[in-house]
C-alpha cells in the first residue's frame, strides 16, 4: 500500500511540481478513430484506428493503391473524411486547425520542388518564414547538397531533388512529421541520413507517421497495415 | 499566431516572380500576342488614322483581356502538378495572403507590362494624346481585376488546365471590366469626363480584392478534394 501510494505520488503528483507532464496522463498527440474515406462511391480502406504518442514512429504499410497517400491527405486536412475523426491533443483537428497545422510537417509524394528555382531558394520558401541563412545552408550541408546551393533543381537527379525536399526536416519546427515515401530514389547514405534525422526527432519528443516499403534499420517503428475495404454482410 | 493573417504574402509573391523571370517564355507569350495582334490590325483593316482611332479603345481592351486570359490558366496548374498546392493548402495561416501574393505576382508579370506597352500601341493606332493617361490608368486598374477574376476561374477548373471551360466561366465576369475600361478611353477621346468610368473600375478592383481570394481559396480546396 505505501509503495503504491508512493508510486502514484512519484508518477502523477511530483511531476506537476516540476512542470513536467505525468507519464500516466501523457497526452496522445494524434488519435485517429474509425476513419473512413469514400471517393467516387468506392470505399478506400477498412476504417482506421490508431494513436500516436511522443517519441513514436508509425510505419504505414499496404499494397500500392491501398490509400496511404490519401490517409496522409486526410490527416493534413486536405481531404475531409467521410466518417470518423482525427484528434490532436484531445481536440478534433477541425477545432484547432491553426495549432495543429502549425505543428505538422508534411512531405508528400510529390515533393513540391520547383525545377526553375535553385536548391537554396527551394528550401527557403518551403521553410518557416524567417529561417536564417545559416540554418538553411547547414541543412543543405547535412543532406549533402552544400555545394549545389546555387544550382537549379532542373539540373539535379531525382534522388538529389528528394534530398532538397528532405532538407526541410532540418529547418522545420514541427513536432508531427508526416512523410509519404521519404526513401524513394534515395541512395544508401541518403536512407541512413533520413533515419538519423528521424531518430533524432523522436528523441526530442517528436512523432512521425511515414509510409515506406522498406524497413528502417536504425529507427524503432510500430507498423500499421492498411487493409482493403471489405463489406460486412 | 502573429502572422495568421499576413503570413505567406511576401514569400509567394517573391517565389512566383522568380519563377516568371526564370521561365521567360511564359512571360513573353501573352505580351507577344498583345503586340502581334496590335501590329496586324492596321494592316488587315485600313491604315487610316481616323478609322483606327475609332476602334482603338475597344481593341486595346479586348487584347488586354485575351492576353490575361491566356496566361491565367497556368496560375495554379503547375503548383497542382508538383505538389506545392498541397503545401499551400496545409499552410496554417489563412489562404488569402499567399493567394493574393500569387495574383499580385501575375499582375506584375502580365498586367503591368501590358500597361507599360500600351502607349506604343496607342501611338500605332493614332489614339489622341489626351486619351493616353486615362488609358494607362484604366489598364493598370483593370488588368488587376482581370487577374483576380481569372484566378477564380483557374482555381475552379483546376484538375484540368482551364481551356475552353475557363474562358466560358470567366468571360461573363470580365464584361463589366471591358465595358468600363473601354468607356474610360472612349470618354477621354470624346472629351467627356473619364473619371467616372475609371472610378467604377477602381470600385470593381476594391470589391474583387476582398471577394476573389475567398472564392479562390474555396475553389482550391474543392479542386484538391476531387
Amino acid at each position: 500500500m505505501p509503495t503504491a501510494f508512493f508510486a502514484v505520488f512519484w508518477h502523477n503528483v511530483f511531476p506537476y511540481f516540476q512542470g513536467l507532464e505525468s507519464p500516466l496522463t501523457t497526452h496522445i498527440f494524434l488519435k485517429v478513430e474509425n476513419l473512413a474515406f469514400e471517393r467516387n462511391d468506392t470505399v478506400l480502406f477498412q476504417p482506421i484506428d490508431f494513436e500516436l504518442n511522443a517519441g513514436v514512429a508509425l510505419q504505414l504499410e499496404g499494397v500500392n493503391g491501398s490509400g496511404k497517400t490519401t490517409l496522409f491527405q486526410l490527416m493534413t486536412g486536405i481531404f475531409q473524411p467521410s466518417s470518423g475523426q482525427i484528434s490532436y491533443c484531445g481536440q478534433s483537428i477541425d477545432n484547432c486547425r491553426y495549432e495543429y497545422l502549425y505543428d505538422v510537417l508534411y512531405i508528400g509524394h510529390q515533393s513540391a520542388v520547383k525545377a526553375a528555382l535553385t536548391v537554396e531558394e527551394n528550401l527557403r520558401w518551403m521553410s518557416p518564414e524567417n529561417t536564417s541563412y545559416e540554418k538553411i545552408s547547414a541543412a543543405l550541408d547535412a543532406v549533402g547538397l552544400g555545394e549545389y546551393q546555387k544550382i537549379r533543381c532542373a539540373n539535379l537527379s531525382a534522388g538529389q531533388k528528394r534530398r532538397v525536399a528532405l532538407a526541410r526536416l532540418m529547418t522545420s519546427q514541427a513536432t508531427l512529421w508526416f512523410l509519404d515515401e521519404p526513401l524513394t530514389s534515395l541512395d544508401k547514405q541518403g536512407v541512413e541520413m533520413v533515419e538519423q534525422c528521424m531518430s533524432q526527432h523522436l528523441k526530442q519528443g517528436g512523432a512521425i507517421v511515414f509510409s515506406s516499403h522498406q524497413d528502417l534499420a536504425q529507427v524503432k517503428t510500430r507498423s500499421y497495415g492498411l487493409e482493403p475495404y471489405v463489406e460486412v454482410a | 499566431m502573429a502572422n495568421y493573417l499576413s503570413g505567406g504574402f511576401r514569400s509567394y509573391l517573391y517565389r512566383d516572380l522568380l519563377l516568371a523571370v526564370r521561365d521567360r517564355s511564359d512571360l513573353s507569350k501573352p505580351l507577344m500576342f498583345f503586340l502581334l495582334v496590335a501590329i496586324m490590325v492596321p494592316l488587315a483593316i485600313a491604315p487610316e488614322a481616323s478609322k483606327l482611332a475609332t476602334i482603338a479603345p475597344g481593341l486595346i481592351w479586348i487584347l488586354a483581356l485575351l492576353a490575361t486570359l491566356l496566361s491565367i490558366e497556368r496560375l495554379f496548374s503547375e503548383d497542382y502538378a508538383d505538389g506545392s498546392l498541397e503545401q499551400l493548402l496545409i499552410n496554417p495561416n489563412m489562404l488569402i495572403m499567399p493567394i493574393l501574393g500569387k495574383v499580385t505576382a501575375h499582375w506584375l508579370v502580365i498586367g503591368l507590362p501590358l500597361t507599360i506597352l500600351s502607349p506604343v500601341i496607342a501611338i500605332w493606332f493614332s489614339l489622341p494624346t489626351a486619351a493616353m493617361i486615362p488609358m494607362i490608368l484604366s489598364l493598370a486598374l483593370g488588368t488587376a481585376v482581370l487577374s483576380l477574376i481569372g484566378a477564380v476561374g483557374a482555381a475552379l477548373t483546376l484538375p484540368r488546365q482551364g481551356g475552353v471551360l475557363l474562358a466560358l466561366l470567366v468571360m461573363p465576369l470580365y464584361m463589366p471590366v471591358l465595358i468600363f475600361g473601354s468607356a474610360t478611353i472612349q470618354s477621354a477621346v470624346d472629351g467627356l469626363n473619364w473619371l467616372s468610368p475609371l472610378a467604377m473600375l477602381a470600385a470593381l478592383l476594391a470589391v474583387a480584392i476582398v471577394l476573389c481570394p475567398l472564392a479562390i481559396s474555396a475553389g482550391l480546396r474543392i479542386a484538391k478534394n476531387g
